[in-house]
């Protein structure tokens, strides 16, 4: 009896031992999948690295259907994950009910903000970095016209629209914007043949300048780019390497660092719940500047830039968020 | 060596099973070659879609869609039509109920709303299936060709309804407000949490019981009646039907409203027992899923619960199976899901001359049942 007693006693401090000192990371892409070649490829290189860095191993999921986030999420939370990431604006209010059930598991969701006293919401400025290229834009324009391509007609994608349109007014007033979004469901994130042909309609109507805001649908727009001997701007990771010599630069929003410092924190033990606003200051929005694209960006190009950048941060430029009033009044 | 017809059972379990192990070791043979054990890829499925609560409550929720659209599948094809629209009816089903309830939820009690959104799931569903159906038994449009194109519109109405009516201004996704509590169906745990009995949270809710008392009454409707003597006929022979004084455009009409309504069906069980809301693609393909499950389960209301089952055992066996084995992705089993209903669907019959021939070794007593066959 009394070792029976210390055998469970021992169990039992095992259990609660192993809970304290639990770092299991665990993931949840979304319908895309951790091989999007966009979004949740941004996650995953992020997971990647830190992986790699660490030796620490994570458990993924990628979901099917709209049910299996919520039934992911719990899942992994009950297997011990933790953190859970949820990937996605999608995975909002599965992460907020889960987030409830295990208050002592620490989430994070990207895109999204979740108020729960265990979660950590990392939302960025996509406004900012899409002023910086819009600047690159006018000015790399020989037309003063230059174009936008967006995804799925959402707020957050009228977000990149409103600030890039900004920094083209602000680097030259007389510059027009043409816009167009290619779908308004999720399907628009993966229609490379609609990209190609709205970019020919708006290099057809003068524009000599896109920057695609659309996942998978700008490799079409690139593609149109390089054919038609114009420039492109890519999303999200830095997509210059894609097409040599027409990718003016890309706009990268850093999700794979987000990620990364995610996980970095728990395991440091400096994760902080609370919203997160990944913006120029903190590096997690910028411009892609490397050896593919810098025969394209001339010194003054550069350094015009680099100042507005240095004033957005200092908040002598106010680049205005579409989703704060969700209009594009600046 | 001759063939000995099958008796009963053999027909409705044997081939069924041994249709399974053949999917089994097709798919046990990829699993080897990607390098993983397929006794315990199996061993994982199996545990994860009936070894626990939870794991049985998703198991059930999935199962729910398929005895809907595999009903719907197999009522029309007592009357010899092929129905791939489940996946637009339902959605439009699921759209019918959304209605209701979005205009209703803070109005009307629970019990007034659940025959409400039923009544318009399988009324939307219906009008969704009716213009092909007019088309077939009026104008001759093949039935399949028109569904499969109604599917289409369905997804593109659903798009800009969602997109334009339905969307919370200034929200991500195109989705519809989320109904007041009041118009959930209630979960299997909620119920056995009144009682003080603990189950782990799953999907499952209420429209699994009206799924079986579905099964029951097109089983009743079918065998017991007027009108389903009259869609078997017609599913026999349309000459001999009209020879016997059946319209067939008629019965055609009602095969494939009733048809469309057990598909609309669906949406109650997503939209009113497990989203509750209106979102886009929440059929995620159980339509065509529902016409495996029809052809496994013989058209057979007892054999599509079966078969729903076990599609719903692969569907959230196959999610355990991904996220306790990494090696095996999600497109490794959607594999596995296609060998079953290869198997089970399109190659019913390969195993039957087969088992016939093995029946006639053993059976040699029936020298009277020769007879007709030597004339």
């Amino acid at each position: 009896m009394i070792q029976w007693k210390s055998a469970a006693m021992a169990a039992i401090m095992a259990v609660s031992v192993a809970g304290a000192a639990d770092f299991k990371p665990a993931v949840v892409f979304d319908m895309g999948g951790r091989f999007d070649k966009s979004f949740n490829q941004g996650v995953y290189n992020g997971i990647e690295k830190f992986k790699k860095e660490t030796g620490v191993d994570y458990k993924y999921f990628e979901v099917t259907n709209a049910t299996q986030r919520e039934q992911a999420i719990r899942k992994m939370a009950q297997h011990g994950g933790n953190p859970v990431l949820g990937i996605g604006f999608a995975q909002g209010p599965a992460v907020d009910k889960v987030a409830g059930e295990f208050p002592k598991t620490k989430f994070a969701i990207i895109d999204m903000v979740v108020n729960k006293p265990n979660v950590q919401s990392i939302v960025f400025k996509e406004h900012e970095g899409s002023f910086l290229v819009g600047m690159l834009a006018a000015m790399a324009s020989k037309t003063h016209k230059v174009g936008f391509i967006g995804g799925m007609d959402i707020p957050l994608i009228r977000k990149f629209e409103c600030g890039y349109e900004q920094g083209v007014k602000y680097a030259d007033p007389k510059a027009e914007v043409l816009a167009n979004m290619t779908g308004s469901t999720p399907s628009a994130w993966n229609n490379p043949s609609r990209g190609g042909e709205l970019a020919k309609g708006q290099f057809d109507r003068g524009a000599d300048v896109i920057f695609a805001a659309a996942g998978g649908t700008g490799v079409g727009v690139y593609q149109a780019a390089k054919d038609a001997g114009k420039l492109a701007i890519g999303v999200d990771s830095n997509q210059n390497y894609l097409q040599p010599g027409t990718m003016l630069t890309s706009m990268v929003k850093r999700v794979d660092v987000a990620a990364y410092n995610v996980l970095k924190s728990v395991k440091e033990g400096t994760f902080k719940p609370g919203v997160q606003v990944l913006g120029l200051k903190e590096n997690g929005v910028g411009w892609a500047l490397d050896k593919y694209n810098e025969k394209l960006i001339t010194p003054a190009m550069k350094k015009a830039v680099d100042q507005a950048r240095e004033d957005i941060i200092a908040g002598k430029i106010n680049v205005h968020d579409y989703m704060s009033d969700n209009s594009c009044k600046y | 060596m001759r063939r000995q017809p099958l008796p009963a059972w053999a027909d409705i379990i044997l081939i069924p099973l041994i249709n399974i192990a053949l999917a089994l070791l097709v798919a046990g043979v990829v699993i080897t070659l990607i390098g993983e054990n397929p006794f315990k890829a199996f061993a994982v499925m199996f545990q994860g879609a009936f070894g626990y609560a939870e794991g049985v409550g998703y198991t059930l929720y999935y199962a729910t869609n398929f005895i809907f659209t595999g009903l719907a599948v197999a009522i029309a094809f007592h009357a010899m039509l092929f129905n791939i629209g489940g996946e637009g009816q339902a959605y439009i089903g699921g759209l019918g109920v959304a209605l209701v309830l979005l205009a209703f939820d803070h109005v009307l009690p629970f019990w007034a709303l659940l025959p409400l959104a039923i009544g318009a799931a399988m009324l939307f569903g219906a009008a969704w299936a009716a213009i092909p159906a007019y088309l077939q038994a009026y104008r001759g449009s093949h039935i399949v060709i028109t569904t499969i194109m109604f599917n289409f519109i369905a997804s593109n109405l659903m798009v800009y309804l969602l997109v334009n009516v339905f969307i919370v201004p200034g929200s991500m996704s195109p989705e519809s407000r989320v109904f007041d509590p009041n118009a959930w169906l209630p979960t299997v745990h909620d119920f056995f949490a009144r009682f003080g009995i603990d189950v782990a949270p799953s999907p499952l809710n209420l429209s699994f019981i009206i799924a079986l008392i579905a099964g029951v009454l097109v089983w009743l409707f079918i065998w017991h009646t007027r009108w389903g003597y009259a869609i078997r006929t017609v599913g026999f022979s349309e000459p001999a039907a009209e020879y016997a004084g059946i319209s067939t455009k008629k019965i055609i009409m009602i095969t494939m409203l009733l048809s469309g309504a057990l598909a609309g069906m669906a949406g109650i069980n997503e939209i009113m027992g497990v989203q509750h809301k209106l979102l886009l693609d929440f059929v995620a393909g159980y339509g065509f899923t529902g016409i495996a499950v029809a052809l496994m389960g013989r058209n057979h209301p007892l054999g599509i619960v079966l078969s729903s089952i076990l599609f719903g055992a692969l569907y959230q066996g196959g999610a355990d199976l991904t996220f306790e084995m990494p090696n095996i992705s999600r497109e490794m089993v959607t594999a596995i899901q296609g060998f079953i209903i290869l198997f089970s669907g399109a190659l019913t019959y390969m195993s039957r001359p087969w088992l016939e021939r093995l029946f006639g070794l053993f059976v040699r007593d029936t020298p009277t049942e020769e007879a007709p066959h030597g004339r």
